[in-house]
């Protein structure tokens, strides 16, 4: 073996290869990443990552007589390819010198990864290598509206994941400004924006994450008089509201618009987290009908929250959101699931739809369009009167 | 004897135990030893009428107990009920 003498590769230009490809009885072989060919390729390559060879070669080049032309990105690892190929029988092999960069250089055609641009498919690279996402799925995700209720310890990791995610548009209810108290776990916002509006905030981290997302401001508190408008823009929506009124008006708003509903809530080291998809599953009312009194109810600043909390609940809400967005897995879709921190324990509850629900039930008055803007006194219904 | 799952706002009442052990033939008699043992919790569980306050979910392992027999819901040793009210922090 030492002795032999190693062959020389045939090595051929690109417009050679055209020819070659043009005329047909050629396999075509892409030796580059899957990452690589995904981007751009030439049509009809078959992909044998260099590390993969030696079990793929055959599928994709069963004839061992067969004439094969190679290719990778400069022409390297192509030729490389070819000497191990020969190695094991292949007779009539050839790699394309300067790769698929010369063959671009001469104007010759790619199948190219469609409707992301160089930037996005190199910033998305890992998702569109994903077989569940793909190129189809990150233009899906880039085409997604997410409005966020709350831009505080649960919105902040939320819209974090979001933005870097590639959701298009991403929209921010929240009427607070950033106070010294939020940032030991609200972590889009930073000790230099305190006082500032945590729209205005959110919008500055997020902008500087990703220029893809567009962000829209809704510097103002959810309530009856604006909630239908401002929910109907998007097509998923994420609760992280402090309060019960908000939680309620919510879910009777998502379920007349039809409305998934992406729910988390922290306190000290407790989470839970669920997905309402209206009629799909439960709502908020079939699992929580009725509001427990406020002694039952501390809020976080009242009784305080470990900080990654709203990490560990934020960014489990932006995976349900995705799942909504890509159309895969299966959601939280009557299921609740709680967390426990000090335990590090999740505990998974079925929750079913309450054939009785005031809001989905099979009972439920229809509401008329004109009455879709009409909603009861929630602050009373949560203070019990 | 089945374990019990006290949710955060009622650990002051169980002196801070996040699981309380508890004796009964169902979800009643063991929420009722649970109440016997922390007399504090009773108020914050059960009406005046002596059902479960509507603001607070009971769950047979996973199962909410409205849609099995309610506090008439048979417990087995090793069961575990889990008391979970809403929580609203964001």
């Amino acid at each position: 073996m030492a002795t032999q003498t190693k062959q020389q590769i045939e090595e051929i230009e690109p417009f050679e290869a055209a020819q070659e490809i043009e005329g047909g009885d050629v396999v075509l072989v892409d030796t580059r990443e899957p990452h690589e060919y995904q981007e751009a390729h030439l049509e009809g390559g078959k992909l044998v990552p260099p590390g993969l060879l030696g079990d793929e070669i055959a599928a994709a080049a069963p004839d061992k007589s067969a004439r094969t032309i190679l290719y990778c990105r400069s022409g390297n690892r192509s030729y490389t390819a070819a000497e191990q190929m020969e190695a094991l029988g292949y007779t009539d092999v050839a790699s394309m010198a300067g790769g698929i960069l010369a063959w671009q250089e001469q104007g010759l055609p790619v199948v190219a990864a469609s409707g992301l641009t160089p930037e996005q498919r190199d910033r998305y690279s890992r998702h569109t290598l994903l077989p569940e996402v793909g190129v189809d799925g990150q233009l899906k995700m880039l085409d997604a509206k997410v409005l966020l209720i709350g831009a505080g310890g649960l919105g902040a990791p939320t819209a974090l994941y979001l933005a870097a995610a590639g959701i298009g548009t991403i929209g921010l209810v929240d009427d607070d400004v950033v106070d010294a108290s939020n940032l030991q776990r609200q972590v889009i916002h930073n000790s230099e924006r305190i006082g500032e509006p945590k729209t205005e905030s959110a919008r500055a981290t997020i902008e500087a994450l990703n220029p893809d997302v567009d962000v829209v401001e809704h510097r103002a508190r959810l309530d009856a008089s604006n909630i239908i408008e401002v929910l109907s823009g998007y097509d998923v929506i994420v609760d992280g509201a402090d309060n019960f009124p908000t939680r309620y008006l919510l879910n009777d708003a998502s379920v007349r618009l039809r409305k998934p509903v992406v729910s988390a809530s922290i306190l000290g080291f407790d989470g839970q987290v669920s997905t309402f998809v209206p009629y799909e599953g439960p709502c908020y009312r079939c699992l929580y009908p009725t509001p427990p009194p406020a002694e039952m109810a501390p809020s976080c600043s009242a009784n305080g929250v470990l900080g990654v909390m709203a990490g560990t609940m934020g960014t489990l809400q932006a995976n349900e959101v995705l799942k909504l967005v890509l159309g895969i897995g299966e959601p939280l879709v009557g299921r609740l699931l709680l967390y426990e921190a000090l335990g590090t324990r999740f505990t998974e509850l079925k929750v079913r739809r309450d054939p009785h629900c005031p809001i989905c039930g099979d009972d439920a008055p229809e509401v008329p369009e004109s009455e879709l803007g009409k909603f009861p006194d929630y602050e009373a219904f949560c203070a019990g009167r | 004897m089945a374990t019990i799952r006290i949710p955060p706002v009622l650990r002051a009442q169980t002196g801070g135990q996040t699981e309380v052990e508890a004796a009964g033939a169902n979800v009643g008699e063991v929420l009722r030893a649970l109440t016997a043992a922390h007399p504090d919790t009773e108020s914050q569980l059960f009406g005046a009428d002596g059902d479960l306050n509507r603001y607070v979910n009971v769950y047979l392992n996973d199962e909410d107990v409205r849609v099995l027999d309610g506090l008439e819901t048979a417990v087995s040793d090793g069961d575990t009920v889990v008391i979970l009210p809403a929580m609203a922090g964001g």
